[in-house]
């Protein structure tokens, strides 16, 4: 049922809304104020919020030194490709797991999530030596078969809650019409799952694209992706604020653009199935 | 062709057996209606033949192949759902071209199957819509059209019109009946609505607690029936029972009377009794009364009846129509 709401209040919800947002959004609008000015003003006090003078030669110097287009493509194909990977692997296990569930099923599922709860460094060195002695240290398979087993448990456990709400029925109609389990699940089941194929992959493209625990560990140079261009700014010859900002503008520029076209459907995708 | 023959068909869901054993002969053609209360597992049955639930033991017989073992999409009989479970995602054409389409037919030929099913079925105007736009009848048709266009051994529906109110599940009955008719495809067609039943099977199974109970056509389970369950299940409104005295006097545990082979009367012959309710459907009259060593008996009058409660009455039950039944529930041969 609708309440009224009187002007003071709805007012008074909008002041707050509107300062909780800006506090939240305020590191991300102070770097990139920062990626505009020179070093010096960076980290002058007290700080200067907008007077100050404006200019681009960050983002020169920063493009100069290291080639971003570079990064950017590995990223893009370290994000994109762990998750179609994992895809790959998870729509079949989701299926079977939704509409052909066992006694364990649920066990599986539990055991998969906490894998999750482990602390990624627990493993660093079985798998830095895993990957040095395969020859997958910085290379974008290495990142991907990684990033892919990594975002497998939320990835099978987002598409099994979608799958559930699919009604049985309709997977056994297509047996009925003489359909196998493989043409069942790419011209019935996927096409229905669509919208929650859809969010399982953005929200995991931009799991993936955060990634900087394993990128920054197991790569150098040649698959380095964008989190390994703003680490690179940071410490060997001191810190320098305002090309650690621009670097750093240029890295979430493109998954913030992703980010806000799909919001809608990223909040769909989070909260499916959390009220029925 | 499609006969279909059950031999020690068995399923249990991890201890609990659903069914313990069904034998079953069903003759390519033939109409066959599954029946019984809910629960008793003419479901289960239907599912185990279609394949849309593994057999923990025993044949499933297609056409003279044991087919127990091989998945649903295998054993060429098409299914029509009680939630028509169509694909939401097509339209109406190409729910009903699905499975030809995927089976490698040519697209002319799945176009021209598709529009000759549409046309017998009424859906030619409403083949662009998707299930999402079309109402509860509609659904039914494109539903029905999916699985004739297969030109399956057999279609299985499972109590396809218990979604539909009852003006349309009248209209559809009666389609359902002429399409097999004039398709001549074996049927077999769960529903616990013994009216359904009644209509359309040239043969029923009532079924209870996974058992079959009795296989006969729809008016030789009325009139013979095998022991009391199906006594009970077949005719509305239910057959009467009555134990004690007045079936000792028939030499039966005990008797049962139809309410409409009872002839009520002010004055005359037969049992005692007072009206304790009159339903007037108009064009008959149910008629609740209580008689001394029974539980009451229901009658089956003329509409016009002028009987009310409380008026004391005369019930006269048709001799040759009495059914006797031992201890047991079994049937005994009739009185001569």
């Amino acid at each position: 049922m609708a309440r009224r709401v009187s002007a003071a209040r709805a007012v008074t919800i909008t002041v707050v809304a509107w300062t909780a947002g800006f506090v939240i959004f305020f590191p991300i609008l102070w770097m990139v104020l920062t990626s505009f000015k020179t070093e010096l003003e960076a980290f002058s006090m007290p700080p200067k919020f907008l007077l100050f003078k404006w200019t681009l030669e960050n983002y020169t110097v920063v493009q100069e030194r290291s080639d971003y287009i570079a990064h950017v493509w590995n990223s893009i194909a370290i994000s994109f490709g762990s998750v179609l990977l994992s895809m790959l692997i998870a729509i079949p296990a989701a299926w079977a797991m939704a509409f052909a569930p066992t006694e364990r099923t649920r066990g599986t599922l539990l055991w998969m999530l906490s894998t999750k709860m482990m602390p990624p460094v627990g493993v660093l060195v079985p798998i830095y030596l895993i990957y040095r002695d395969l020859g997958l240290l910085d290379t974008r398979f290495g990142l991907i078969a990684l990033l892919c087993l990594a975002d497998l448990p939320i990835v099978i456990w987002m598409l099994y809650t979608y799958f559930k709400e699919i009604p049985m029925g309709i997977l056994e109609a297509s047996r009925m019409d003489g359909i196998g389990p493989v043409r069942e699940v790419v011209f019935v089941l996927a096409p229905i799952a669509l919208p929650g194929i859809a969010s399982t992959i953005l929200l995991n493209v931009i799991l993936a694209w955060n990634e900087a625990f394993w990128t920054l560990n197991l790569t150098t140079s040649k698959a380095a992706p964008l989190t390994a261009f703003i680490a690179s700014y940071s410490s060997p010859e001191g810190l320098f604020w305002a090309k650690l900002s621009a670097a750093s503008t240029l890295a979430i520029a493109p998954i913030l653009v992703l980010g806000w076209l799909s919001q809608r459907q990223l909040v769909r995708g989070l909260t499916f199935g959390a009220v029925k | 062709m499609g006969s279909i023959r059950l031999e020690g068909v068995r399923k249990a869901f991890g201890s609990t057996t659903v069914i313990p054993g069904v034998d079953l002969d069903i003759e390519d053609g033939t109409f066959v209606v599954f029946v019984g209360p809910s629960g008793c597992g003419k479901s289960t049955l239907l599912r185990l033949i279609a394949g849309l639930e593994d057999v923990s033991g025993g044949r499933i017989i297609i056409d003279g192949k044991d087919v127990a073992n091989l998945p649903a999409a295998k054993r060429g009989l098409s299914m029509v759902f009680q939630s028509y479970a169509l694909y939401p995602h097509m339209t109406a054409r190409n729910n009903i071209g699905f499975g030809l389409k995927m089976a490698g037919r040519p697209r002319d030929e799945v176009k021209r199957k598709v529009d000759a099913v549409s046309e017998v079925l009424n859906l030619s105007l409403y083949l662009d819509r998707k299930p999402g736009e079309l109402s509860g009848g509609q659904r039914q048709r494109v539903a029905i059209g999916r699985a004739i266009v297969r030109e399956p051994k057999a279609f299985l529906f499972d109590e396809p019109l218990s979604n539909l109110d009852a003006a349309l599940r009248v209209q559809m009955r009666l389609e359902i009946a002429r399409l097999q008719k004039s398709l001549a495809t074996t049927t077999v067609y769960v529903t616990h609505d013994q009216v359904e039943a009644m209509t359309l099977a040239d043969k029923i199974v009532v079924l209870n607690a996974g058992r079959v109970e009795q296989v006969g056509s729809p008016l030789e389970l009325y009139a013979s029936p095998a022991n009391i369950f199906v006594a009970g299940f077949i005719g509305s409104p239910r057959m009467n029972f009555v134990s004690g005295d007045l079936a000792a006097q028939l030499g039966a545990a005990t008797i049962g009377i139809r309410p409409e082979h009872i002839v009520v009367s002010r004055d005359g012959d037969g049992w005692r009794g007072t009206v304790a309710a009159a339903e007037h459907l108009g064009s008959d009259t149910f008629l609740y009364i209580d008689v001394p060593q029974t539980d009451g008996i229901t009658a089956r009058a003329v509409g016009e009846l002028g009987l009310k409660p409380g008026d004391d009455v005369r019930l006269a039950p048709d001799g040759a129509r009495i059914h006797r039944f031992d201890a047991q529930g079994r049937a005994l041969h009739r009185m001569k």
